[in-house]
Protein backbone atom coordinates (compact mmCIF):
# COMPACT_ATOMS: atom_id res chain seq x y z
CA UNK A 1 0.00 0.00 0.00
CA UNK A 2 1.45 3.58 -0.92
CA UNK A 3 2.21 5.60 1.55
CA UNK A 4 1.77 9.37 1.21
CA UNK A 5 5.22 10.57 0.81
CA UNK A 6 5.06 8.22 -2.01
CA UNK A 7 2.53 9.80 -3.81
CA UNK A 8 2.30 13.18 -2.82
CA UNK A 9 4.12 16.59 -4.58
CA UNK A 10 4.30 17.90 -1.31
CA UNK A 11 4.29 17.27 2.47
CA UNK A 12 5.14 20.46 3.94
CA UNK A 13 4.50 22.41 7.56
CA UNK A 14 4.27 26.36 8.89
CA UNK A 15 3.09 28.70 11.03
CA UNK A 16 -0.27 30.17 10.17
CA UNK A 17 0.36 33.04 12.79
CA UNK A 18 2.16 32.82 16.16
CA UNK A 19 -0.32 29.80 17.23
CA UNK A 20 -1.44 27.91 14.80
CA UNK A 21 0.68 25.69 12.53
CA UNK A 22 -0.34 24.30 9.21
CA UNK A 23 0.19 21.40 7.57
CA UNK A 24 0.25 21.12 3.07
CA UNK A 25 -0.43 17.55 1.61
CA UNK A 26 -0.52 18.61 -2.10
CA UNK A 27 -1.12 16.41 -4.95
CA UNK A 28 0.54 16.13 -8.34
CA UNK A 29 -2.77 15.40 -10.74
CA UNK A 30 -6.25 15.59 -10.50
CA UNK A 31 -6.57 11.92 -9.87
CA UNK A 32 -4.02 11.34 -7.38
CA UNK A 33 -5.98 13.93 -5.84
CA UNK A 34 -9.56 12.08 -6.09
CA UNK A 35 -8.32 9.52 -5.26
CA UNK A 36 -6.70 10.12 -2.02
CA UNK A 37 -9.98 12.28 -0.92
CA UNK A 38 -11.89 9.00 -1.94
CA UNK A 39 -9.95 6.97 0.68
CA UNK A 40 -11.52 9.36 3.25
CA UNK A 41 -8.12 8.77 5.28
CA UNK A 42 -7.35 12.54 5.62
CA UNK A 43 -9.78 13.31 7.77
CA UNK A 44 -9.34 16.10 10.61
CA UNK A 45 -9.23 12.62 13.27
CA UNK A 46 -6.26 11.53 11.45
CA UNK A 47 -4.48 15.31 11.92
CA UNK A 48 -5.94 15.11 15.56
CA UNK A 49 -4.25 11.67 16.31
CA UNK A 50 -0.77 12.57 14.50
CA UNK A 51 -0.51 16.04 16.52
CA UNK A 52 -2.39 14.69 19.67
CA UNK A 53 -4.93 17.22 19.65
CA UNK A 54 -8.27 17.51 19.91
CA UNK A 55 -10.08 16.80 16.77
CA UNK A 56 -12.26 19.68 17.02
CA UNK A 57 -9.28 22.02 17.14
CA UNK A 58 -8.08 20.88 13.55
CA UNK A 59 -9.96 23.16 10.29
CA UNK A 60 -9.62 20.93 7.67
CA UNK A 61 -10.05 21.75 4.13
CA UNK A 62 -9.78 20.30 1.23
CA UNK A 63 -8.66 22.59 -1.80
CA UNK A 64 -9.60 21.13 -4.71
CA UNK A 65 -8.36 23.72 -7.02
CA UNK A 66 -4.37 23.31 -5.46
CA UNK A 67 -5.04 19.31 -5.04
CA UNK A 68 -4.17 19.46 -1.63
CA UNK A 69 -5.46 19.11 1.58
CA UNK A 70 -4.90 21.69 4.43
CA UNK A 71 -5.06 21.04 8.15
CA UNK A 72 -4.32 24.06 10.64
CA UNK A 73 -4.05 23.22 14.42
CA UNK A 74 -2.61 24.61 17.29
CA UNK A 75 1.20 24.92 17.77
CA UNK A 76 2.20 23.12 21.23
CA UNK A 77 3.21 26.84 22.63
CA UNK A 78 3.67 29.66 20.32
CA UNK A 79 6.55 30.57 18.15
CA UNK A 80 9.42 31.23 20.03
CA UNK A 81 7.82 31.07 23.25
CA UNK A 82 10.01 29.10 26.24
CA UNK A 83 10.33 25.33 24.90
CA UNK A 84 9.50 26.09 21.70
CA UNK A 85 11.49 23.89 18.76
CA UNK A 86 10.63 25.33 15.00
CA UNK A 87 10.10 29.09 15.22
CA UNK A 88 9.01 28.84 11.61
CA UNK A 89 7.17 25.80 11.62
CA UNK A 90 8.65 24.54 8.47
CA UNK A 91 9.24 20.55 10.29
CA UNK A 92 7.02 19.48 11.74
CA UNK A 93 5.28 17.03 8.22
CA UNK A 94 7.01 14.19 9.37
CA UNK A 95 4.20 11.99 11.28
CA UNK A 96 2.33 12.38 7.65
CA UNK A 97 5.21 10.59 5.72
CA UNK A 98 4.27 6.91 6.31
CA UNK A 99 0.42 7.61 6.70
CA UNK A 100 -1.08 4.48 4.63
CA UNK A 101 -3.24 5.59 1.60
CA UNK A 102 -5.36 2.33 0.11
CA UNK A 103 -5.20 3.72 -3.84
CA UNK B 1 -13.18 50.92 -16.12
CA UNK B 2 -9.23 50.75 -16.71
CA UNK B 3 -7.51 48.15 -15.29
CA UNK B 4 -5.20 49.15 -11.97
CA UNK B 5 -1.83 47.33 -12.15
CA UNK B 6 0.40 46.61 -9.16
CA UNK B 7 4.05 45.94 -8.43
CA UNK B 8 5.49 43.76 -5.64
CA UNK B 9 9.21 43.53 -5.86
CA UNK B 10 9.72 41.43 -3.14
CA UNK B 11 8.27 39.00 -0.21
CA UNK B 12 9.72 40.61 2.34
CA UNK B 13 11.52 44.64 1.69
CA UNK B 14 15.21 43.28 2.07
CA UNK B 15 14.93 39.70 0.95
CA UNK B 16 16.47 41.01 -2.64
CA UNK B 17 15.23 40.84 -6.35
CA UNK B 18 16.48 40.87 -9.65
CA UNK B 19 16.92 44.65 -10.75
CA UNK B 20 15.75 43.61 -14.61
CA UNK B 21 12.32 42.98 -12.83
CA UNK B 22 11.81 45.75 -11.61
CA UNK B 23 12.48 47.49 -14.69
CA UNK B 24 10.72 44.74 -16.72
CA UNK B 25 7.74 45.02 -14.18
CA UNK B 26 7.77 48.58 -14.69
CA UNK B 27 7.76 48.22 -18.44
CA UNK B 28 4.74 45.86 -18.10
CA UNK B 29 2.69 49.48 -16.96
CA UNK B 30 2.35 49.53 -13.35
CA UNK B 31 -0.03 52.31 -10.82
CA UNK B 32 1.89 51.21 -7.81
CA UNK B 33 5.15 50.02 -6.23
CA UNK B 34 5.42 48.29 -3.21
CA UNK B 35 6.84 45.61 -1.00
CA UNK B 36 5.59 44.18 2.34
CA UNK B 37 8.61 44.15 5.18
CA UNK B 38 6.72 41.92 7.74
CA UNK B 39 5.51 38.90 9.08
CA UNK B 40 5.13 37.25 12.32
CA UNK B 41 7.24 34.51 10.95
CA UNK B 42 10.52 34.93 12.19
CA UNK B 43 9.39 35.00 16.15
CA UNK B 44 8.78 37.62 18.63
CA UNK B 45 12.24 39.10 19.01
CA UNK B 46 11.15 41.48 16.11
CA UNK B 47 8.16 42.77 17.55
CA UNK B 48 9.38 42.79 21.12
CA UNK B 49 13.08 44.28 20.14
CA UNK B 50 11.88 46.80 17.76
CA UNK B 51 15.18 45.85 15.77
CA UNK B 52 14.75 45.08 12.18
CA UNK B 53 14.57 41.41 10.52
CA UNK B 54 16.55 42.38 7.38
CA UNK B 55 20.01 43.91 6.96
CA UNK B 56 20.36 47.72 7.07
CA UNK B 57 22.35 47.02 3.61
CA UNK B 58 19.67 45.25 1.89
CA UNK B 59 16.97 46.73 2.58
CA UNK B 60 18.91 49.68 1.48
CA UNK B 61 19.48 48.31 -1.94
CA UNK B 62 15.56 47.08 -2.25
CA UNK B 63 14.23 50.73 -1.53
CA UNK B 64 16.55 52.41 -3.54
CA UNK B 65 16.01 50.60 -6.57
CA UNK B 66 12.02 50.84 -5.85
CA UNK B 67 12.61 54.90 -5.60
CA UNK B 68 14.52 55.51 -8.62
CA UNK B 69 11.64 53.76 -10.64
CA UNK B 70 9.13 55.38 -8.51
CA UNK B 71 10.17 59.45 -8.58
CA UNK B 72 11.63 58.46 -12.66
CA UNK B 73 8.15 57.02 -13.30
CA UNK B 74 5.97 59.65 -11.38
CA UNK B 75 4.77 56.45 -9.24
CA UNK B 76 4.12 55.98 -5.54
CA UNK B 77 5.64 53.27 -3.47
CA UNK B 78 4.20 51.71 -0.46
CA UNK B 79 5.86 49.77 2.04
CA UNK B 80 4.44 48.57 5.04
CA UNK B 81 4.65 46.85 8.37
CA UNK B 82 8.45 48.69 8.76
CA UNK B 83 11.37 45.64 9.96
CA UNK B 84 9.45 43.17 10.42
CA UNK B 85 7.36 44.03 13.61
CA UNK B 86 5.90 47.27 12.19
CA UNK B 87 6.83 48.87 15.73
CA UNK B 88 7.74 52.52 15.84
CA UNK B 89 11.65 52.35 15.87
CA UNK B 90 11.21 49.90 12.88
CA UNK B 91 9.26 52.70 11.09
CA UNK B 92 11.35 55.11 12.36
CA UNK B 93 14.88 53.27 10.67
CA UNK B 94 12.99 52.67 7.52
CA UNK B 95 12.22 56.82 7.44
CA UNK B 96 16.10 57.41 7.77
CA UNK B 97 16.99 54.83 5.37
CA UNK B 98 14.29 56.30 2.88
CA UNK B 99 15.91 59.81 3.79
CA UNK B 100 19.65 59.06 3.20
CA UNK B 101 18.59 57.27 0.20
CA UNK B 102 17.10 60.90 -1.05
CA UNK B 103 20.00 62.36 0.18
CA UNK B 104 22.32 60.40 -1.80
CA UNK B 105 19.80 60.14 -5.33
CA UNK B 106 18.68 63.10 -5.51
CA UNK B 107 15.18 62.43 -5.03
CA UNK B 108 12.38 64.87 -3.78
CA UNK B 109 9.17 63.78 -2.92
CA UNK B 110 6.08 63.81 -0.09
CA UNK B 111 6.56 60.49 2.24
CA UNK B 112 3.77 59.60 4.79
CA UNK B 113 4.84 57.65 7.65
CA UNK B 114 1.89 55.37 8.93
CA UNK B 115 2.25 54.54 12.89
CA UNK B 116 1.35 51.49 14.04
CA UNK B 117 1.80 51.58 17.46
CA UNK B 118 -0.71 51.57 20.65
CA UNK B 119 -1.28 53.04 23.93
CA UNK B 120 -1.41 50.33 26.48
CA UNK B 121 -4.02 52.67 28.01
CA UNK B 122 -6.62 52.93 25.25
CA UNK B 123 -5.82 48.86 24.66
CA UNK B 124 -6.66 48.05 28.21
CA UNK B 125 -10.48 50.63 28.06
CA UNK B 126 -11.12 48.67 24.90
CA UNK B 127 -10.32 45.18 26.84
CA UNK B 128 -12.48 46.33 29.58
CA UNK B 129 -15.16 47.51 27.34
CA UNK B 130 -15.31 44.14 25.79
CA UNK B 131 -13.72 45.31 22.43
CA UNK B 132 -10.78 43.01 22.50
CA UNK B 133 -11.43 38.95 21.68
CA UNK B 134 -8.67 36.65 20.92
CA UNK B 135 -7.83 35.13 17.81
CA UNK B 136 -8.09 30.93 17.10
CA UNK B 137 -5.70 29.05 19.40
CA UNK B 138 -4.83 32.86 21.09
CA UNK B 139 -4.59 32.64 24.87
CA UNK B 140 -6.58 34.98 27.25
CA UNK B 141 -5.23 38.45 28.21
CA UNK B 142 -5.69 40.92 31.01
CA UNK B 143 -4.55 44.18 31.83
CA UNK B 144 -1.35 42.58 33.64
CA UNK B 145 -1.12 41.38 30.03
CA UNK B 146 -0.70 44.79 28.39
CA UNK B 147 1.01 46.26 30.77
CA UNK B 148 3.79 43.33 30.51
CA UNK B 149 3.81 43.67 26.65
CA UNK B 150 7.14 45.47 25.10
CA UNK B 151 5.22 46.31 22.18
CA UNK B 152 1.69 46.37 21.07
CA UNK B 153 1.05 46.98 17.41
CA UNK B 154 -2.24 47.27 15.42
CA UNK B 155 -2.06 45.47 11.97
CA UNK B 156 -3.62 48.56 9.66
CA UNK B 157 -6.24 48.21 6.94
CA UNK B 158 -5.93 49.52 3.39
CA UNK B 159 -7.87 53.07 4.68
CA UNK B 160 -4.85 54.78 6.26
CA UNK B 161 -3.30 53.61 2.93
CA UNK B 162 -5.89 55.31 0.80
CA UNK B 163 -5.67 58.44 2.90
CA UNK B 164 -1.98 58.34 2.57
CA UNK B 165 -2.08 58.32 -1.25
CA UNK B 166 -4.97 60.69 -1.56
CA UNK B 167 -2.72 63.63 0.40
CA UNK B 168 -0.84 62.85 -2.43
CA UNK B 169 2.26 61.27 -0.56
CA UNK B 170 4.46 59.14 -3.02
CA UNK B 171 6.67 57.42 -0.63
CA UNK B 172 4.36 55.63 1.54
CA UNK B 173 5.89 53.36 4.70
CA UNK B 174 3.91 52.24 7.47
CA UNK B 175 4.38 50.52 10.82
CA UNK B 176 2.52 46.92 10.69
CA UNK B 177 -0.24 46.07 8.23
CA UNK B 178 -1.86 42.96 7.22
CA UNK B 179 0.03 41.76 4.70
CA UNK B 180 -2.64 42.50 1.61
CA UNK B 181 -3.99 45.45 3.05
CA UNK B 182 -1.56 48.53 1.27
CA UNK B 183 -2.37 46.75 -2.11
CA UNK B 184 -6.15 46.30 -1.26
CA UNK B 185 -5.95 50.11 -0.82
CA UNK B 186 -4.13 51.26 -3.42
CA UNK B 187 -6.41 49.81 -5.52
CA UNK B 188 -10.06 50.43 -3.91
CA UNK B 189 -8.69 54.18 -3.89
CA UNK B 190 -8.62 53.54 -7.82
CA UNK B 191 -12.12 52.71 -7.45
CA UNK B 192 -11.33 48.92 -8.10
CA UNK B 193 -14.12 46.62 -6.60
CA UNK B 194 -12.98 45.58 -3.01
CA UNK B 195 -12.87 41.49 -3.70
CA UNK B 196 -10.52 41.35 -6.25
CA UNK B 197 -8.53 44.66 -4.77
CA UNK B 198 -8.35 42.34 -1.55
CA UNK B 199 -7.01 39.14 -3.91
CA UNK B 200 -4.61 40.99 -5.58
CA UNK B 201 -3.44 41.68 -2.24
CA UNK B 202 -2.81 38.17 -0.95
CA UNK B 203 -1.13 37.62 -4.84
CA UNK B 204 1.46 40.18 -4.43
CA UNK B 205 2.53 40.18 0.00
CA UNK B 206 4.72 37.48 -0.93
CA UNK B 207 6.48 38.73 -4.23
CA UNK B 208 6.99 36.09 -6.87
CA UNK B 209 6.13 33.14 -4.39
CA UNK B 210 3.32 32.31 -6.85
CA UNK B 211 5.15 31.87 -9.53
CA UNK B 212 7.59 28.86 -10.15
CA UNK B 213 10.55 28.08 -10.09
CA UNK B 214 10.94 29.57 -6.44
CA UNK B 215 13.10 32.37 -5.58
CA UNK B 216 12.74 36.19 -4.31
CA UNK B 217 11.66 37.79 -7.14
CA UNK B 218 8.91 40.66 -8.32
CA UNK B 219 5.34 39.64 -9.24
CA UNK B 220 2.83 42.09 -11.37
CA UNK B 221 -0.77 42.26 -11.00
CA UNK B 222 -2.96 43.38 -12.73
CA UNK B 223 -7.04 43.89 -11.75
CA UNK B 224 -9.95 44.86 -13.43
CA UNK B 225 -13.38 44.69 -12.23
CA UNK B 226 -13.79 40.94 -13.09
CA UNK B 227 -10.69 39.35 -10.87
CA UNK B 228 -6.86 39.79 -10.95
CA UNK B 229 -4.43 38.79 -13.57
CA UNK B 230 -1.00 37.94 -12.10
CA UNK B 231 2.28 37.46 -14.44
CA UNK B 232 6.02 37.40 -13.00
CA UNK B 233 8.73 40.13 -14.95
CA UNK B 234 11.05 37.61 -15.05
CA UNK B 235 10.93 35.57 -17.98
CA UNK B 236 12.26 32.23 -16.17
CA UNK B 237 9.51 32.47 -14.00
CA UNK B 238 5.81 31.57 -14.69
CA UNK B 239 2.41 31.74 -13.03
CA UNK B 240 0.77 28.36 -13.73
CA UNK B 241 -2.72 27.02 -12.37
CA UNK B 242 -0.84 24.64 -9.84
CA UNK B 243 1.57 27.42 -8.78
CA UNK B 244 -1.19 30.25 -7.82
CA UNK B 245 -3.71 27.72 -6.33
CA UNK B 246 -0.76 26.48 -4.18
CA UNK B 247 0.43 29.50 -2.88
CA UNK B 248 -3.28 30.39 -1.66
CA UNK B 249 -1.81 27.33 0.98
CA UNK B 250 1.27 29.23 2.05
CA UNK B 251 0.77 30.61 5.86
CA UNK B 252 -2.70 30.39 5.75
CA UNK B 253 -5.26 28.57 8.28
CA UNK B 254 -7.27 28.16 5.14
CA UNK B 255 -7.05 28.47 1.77
CA UNK B 256 -10.16 29.44 1.10
CA UNK B 257 -11.36 32.22 3.47
CA UNK B 258 -9.29 35.31 4.49
CA UNK B 259 -10.35 37.31 7.55
CA UNK B 260 -8.96 40.88 7.05
CA UNK B 261 -9.71 44.44 8.77
CA UNK B 262 -13.55 45.12 7.59
CA UNK B 263 -14.44 41.82 6.28
CA UNK B 264 -13.92 38.45 4.68
CA UNK B 265 -12.30 37.50 0.92
CA UNK B 266 -13.99 34.54 0.68
CA UNK B 267 -12.38 32.41 -2.49
CA UNK B 268 -14.10 29.52 -2.27
CA UNK B 269 -16.31 29.71 -5.33
CA UNK B 270 -12.78 31.21 -7.27
CA UNK B 271 -12.01 30.27 -10.70
CA UNK B 272 -7.66 29.84 -12.19
CA UNK B 273 -7.37 30.50 -15.61
CA UNK B 274 -4.47 30.30 -17.55
CA UNK B 275 -4.23 33.11 -20.01
CA UNK B 276 -0.48 32.81 -21.41
CA UNK B 277 1.76 30.28 -20.42
CA UNK B 278 3.14 32.90 -17.78
CA UNK B 279 0.26 34.48 -16.71
CA UNK B 280 -3.20 33.39 -14.67
CA UNK B 281 -6.07 34.89 -14.46
CA UNK B 282 -8.86 34.41 -10.83
CA UNK B 283 -11.87 35.58 -10.62
CA UNK B 284 -15.45 34.76 -8.71
CA UNK B 285 -13.96 35.83 -5.21
CA UNK B 286 -16.25 37.76 -3.16
CA UNK B 287 -15.80 40.25 -0.17
CA UNK B 288 -18.08 39.68 2.79
CA UNK B 289 -18.15 42.86 4.69
CA UNK B 290 -18.59 42.71 8.64
CA UNK B 291 -20.91 44.13 10.95
CA UNK B 292 -18.45 45.64 12.86
CA UNK B 293 -14.58 46.76 11.48
CA UNK B 294 -11.97 44.92 13.47
CA UNK B 295 -7.97 45.45 13.39
CA UNK B 296 -5.73 42.64 14.36
CA UNK B 297 -3.29 43.40 17.71
CA UNK B 298 -0.34 41.97 18.11
CA UNK B 299 1.90 42.27 21.30
CA UNK B 300 5.44 40.66 22.65
CA UNK B 301 6.29 40.63 25.93
CA UNK B 302 10.09 39.70 27.47
CA UNK B 303 10.16 36.37 28.98
CA UNK B 304 14.06 36.51 30.34
CA UNK B 305 17.17 36.66 29.26
CA UNK B 306 18.82 33.31 27.09
CA UNK B 307 22.03 31.82 27.47
CA UNK B 308 22.60 28.44 25.25
CA UNK B 309 25.89 25.83 24.88
CA UNK B 310 25.91 23.67 21.91
CA UNK B 311 27.45 19.68 22.37
CA UNK B 312 27.15 16.08 21.30
CA UNK B 313 27.66 12.35 23.29
CA UNK B 314 28.97 9.68 20.92
CA UNK B 315 28.53 7.53 23.78
CA UNK B 316 26.10 4.55 23.41
CA UNK B 317 26.23 3.57 27.11
CA UNK B 318 24.95 7.77 27.84
CA UNK B 319 22.42 7.80 24.64
CA UNK B 320 21.19 4.63 26.18
CA UNK B 321 20.24 6.04 29.40
CA UNK B 322 20.13 10.20 28.36
CA UNK B 323 16.60 10.85 29.73
CA UNK B 324 18.01 9.29 33.49
CA UNK B 325 21.26 10.88 32.89
CA UNK B 326 19.97 14.24 32.11
CA UNK B 327 17.44 14.25 35.69
CA UNK B 328 20.73 13.50 37.59
CA UNK B 329 22.45 16.26 35.93
CA UNK B 330 19.69 18.80 36.89
CA UNK B 331 19.68 17.49 40.42
CA UNK B 332 23.18 18.95 40.89
CA UNK B 333 22.86 21.18 39.13
CA UNK B 334 19.88 22.88 41.30
CA UNK B 335 22.09 22.14 44.19
CA UNK B 336 24.87 24.12 43.06
CA UNK B 337 23.13 27.31 41.90
CA UNK B 338 21.36 27.29 44.88
CA UNK B 339 25.31 27.09 46.63
CA UNK B 340 25.59 30.43 44.61
CA UNK B 341 22.37 32.35 45.85
CA UNK B 342 20.47 32.07 42.72
CA UNK B 343 16.95 31.24 43.35
CA UNK B 344 15.33 28.32 41.81
CA UNK B 345 12.24 30.23 40.22
CA UNK B 346 14.50 32.48 38.71
CA UNK B 347 15.64 30.63 35.62
CA UNK B 348 14.61 27.67 33.38
CA UNK B 349 16.97 25.03 32.12
CA UNK B 350 15.91 22.85 29.35
CA UNK B 351 17.38 20.43 27.78
CA UNK B 352 17.12 19.64 23.64
CA UNK B 353 18.19 16.85 22.21
CA UNK B 354 18.83 16.81 18.63
CA UNK B 355 19.08 13.33 17.29
CA UNK B 356 16.19 12.33 18.93
CA UNK B 357 13.01 14.93 19.79
CA UNK B 358 14.80 18.16 19.17
CA UNK B 359 12.72 19.18 16.05
CA UNK B 360 8.93 17.81 17.30
CA UNK B 361 9.38 17.74 21.17
CA UNK B 362 6.66 15.95 22.20
CA UNK B 363 4.98 15.47 18.76
CA UNK B 364 7.61 13.52 17.85
CA UNK B 365 5.95 9.75 16.69
CA UNK B 366 9.56 7.65 16.42
CA UNK B 367 10.09 8.91 20.21
CA UNK B 368 13.47 7.84 22.07
CA UNK B 369 17.35 8.04 20.33
CA UNK B 370 18.65 5.78 17.89
CA UNK B 371 21.34 7.07 16.51
CA UNK B 372 24.71 6.85 17.07
CA UNK B 373 25.31 10.11 18.45
CA UNK B 374 23.19 12.57 19.77
CA UNK B 375 23.32 16.63 19.76
CA UNK B 376 21.97 18.61 22.91
CA UNK B 377 21.56 22.17 23.11
CA UNK B 378 21.50 23.38 27.01
CA UNK B 379 18.99 26.62 26.91
CA UNK B 380 18.86 28.71 30.36
CA UNK B 381 16.42 31.42 30.30
CA UNK B 382 16.80 34.01 33.22
CA UNK B 383 15.39 36.98 34.95
CA UNK B 384 18.43 38.61 33.83
CA UNK B 385 21.86 37.63 31.91
CA UNK B 386 24.33 37.75 34.25
CA UNK B 387 22.14 35.00 36.50
CA UNK B 388 21.58 33.03 32.64
CA UNK B 389 25.19 33.06 31.82
CA UNK B 390 25.69 31.71 35.88
CA UNK B 391 23.25 28.94 35.62
CA UNK B 392 24.76 27.60 32.26
CA UNK B 393 28.17 27.77 33.33
CA UNK B 394 27.31 25.72 36.30
CA UNK B 395 25.06 23.10 33.74
CA UNK B 396 28.09 22.83 31.31
CA UNK B 397 30.17 21.94 33.91
CA UNK B 398 27.96 19.40 35.00
CA UNK B 399 26.74 17.78 31.71
CA UNK B 400 30.41 17.48 30.61
CA UNK B 401 31.55 15.46 34.04
CA UNK B 402 28.94 13.87 35.72
CA UNK B 403 28.93 10.52 36.14
CA UNK B 404 26.70 7.79 35.14
CA UNK B 405 26.58 4.31 35.55
CA UNK B 406 28.71 2.02 33.57
CA UNK B 407 30.40 5.08 32.23
CA UNK B 408 33.88 4.44 30.21
CA UNK B 409 34.55 8.00 29.10
CA UNK B 410 35.73 9.20 31.97
CA UNK B 411 37.01 12.38 30.97
CA UNK B 412 34.28 13.37 29.76
CA UNK B 413 30.75 12.85 28.27
CA UNK B 414 30.46 15.63 25.83
CA UNK B 415 32.22 16.84 22.77
CA UNK B 416 32.10 20.83 22.70
CA UNK B 417 32.79 22.26 19.33
CA UNK B 418 33.64 25.48 20.64
CA UNK B 419 35.56 27.85 22.77
CA UNK B 420 33.98 29.82 24.57
CA UNK B 421 31.46 26.94 24.64
CA UNK B 422 29.03 29.32 26.36
CA UNK B 423 26.67 32.01 24.13
CA UNK B 424 25.04 34.68 25.63
CA UNK B 425 21.98 35.12 23.42
CA UNK B 426 20.23 38.69 25.18
CA UNK B 427 16.62 39.24 25.86
CA UNK B 428 14.48 36.81 24.67
CA UNK B 429 10.31 37.33 24.00
CA UNK B 430 7.09 35.82 23.26
CA UNK B 431 3.96 36.75 21.27
CA UNK B 432 1.56 37.39 24.29
CA UNK B 433 -0.89 39.29 22.06
CA UNK B 434 -2.73 38.19 18.83
CA UNK B 435 -6.16 39.25 19.45
CA UNK B 436 -8.41 41.92 17.50
CA UNK B 437 -10.13 44.86 18.73
CA UNK B 438 -13.32 47.12 17.79
CA UNK B 439 -11.58 50.43 17.09
CA UNK B 440 -14.09 53.59 16.88
CA UNK B 441 -13.23 53.85 12.58
CA UNK B 442 -10.33 52.42 10.80
CA UNK B 443 -8.03 55.66 10.97
CA UNK B 444 -7.84 56.48 14.13
CA UNK B 445 -5.20 53.46 15.90
CA UNK B 446 -2.66 55.16 12.78
CA UNK B 447 -1.65 58.57 13.21
CA UNK B 448 -0.16 59.62 9.81
CA UNK B 449 2.80 62.04 9.70
CA UNK B 450 3.67 63.85 6.04
CA UNK B 451 6.92 64.93 5.56
CA UNK B 452 8.40 66.92 2.07
CA UNK B 453 12.21 65.03 1.59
Amino acid sequence: MPKLKDIALVLKSKNAGPFELTIDAVFGDRETFDKVAATGVLTPALFANLYNVPEESVLFTPYAPGLAFKATLPRLVSAGDVGDTDVYGAQQHAPLLNVEIPI
Amino acid sequence: MADFRMLSTSGILGYGYPEASLERGVAMGVDVIGADAGSTDPGPHYLGSGKPLNSRAATKRDLRLMMRAAVKNNLPVVVSSAGGGGGEPQLQDLADIVREIAAEDGLHFKMAMIHAEQDKGWVKDRLASGRIKPMRNAPPIDAATIDRAERIVGCMGPEPFMTALDAGAQIVISGRATDPAPWAGASMRAQMPAAPSWYAGKMLECGAASAWPKGADCIHVTVNDDGVVCEPPNPEKRCTLASVANFALHENSSPELFKEPGGLLDARKARFEQVTDRAVRITGMEWNPDDAYTIKLEGAELMGYRAITICGTRDPGLISQYDDYIEIVRGHITQKVGDVGISPDSYRLIYRAYGRDGVMAEREPLGGASGHELGILVEVLADDQETANTVLSIARVNTLHNDFPGRLCREGNMAFPFSPSDIACGPAYRFSIYHIVEPDDPLHMFPIDYETV
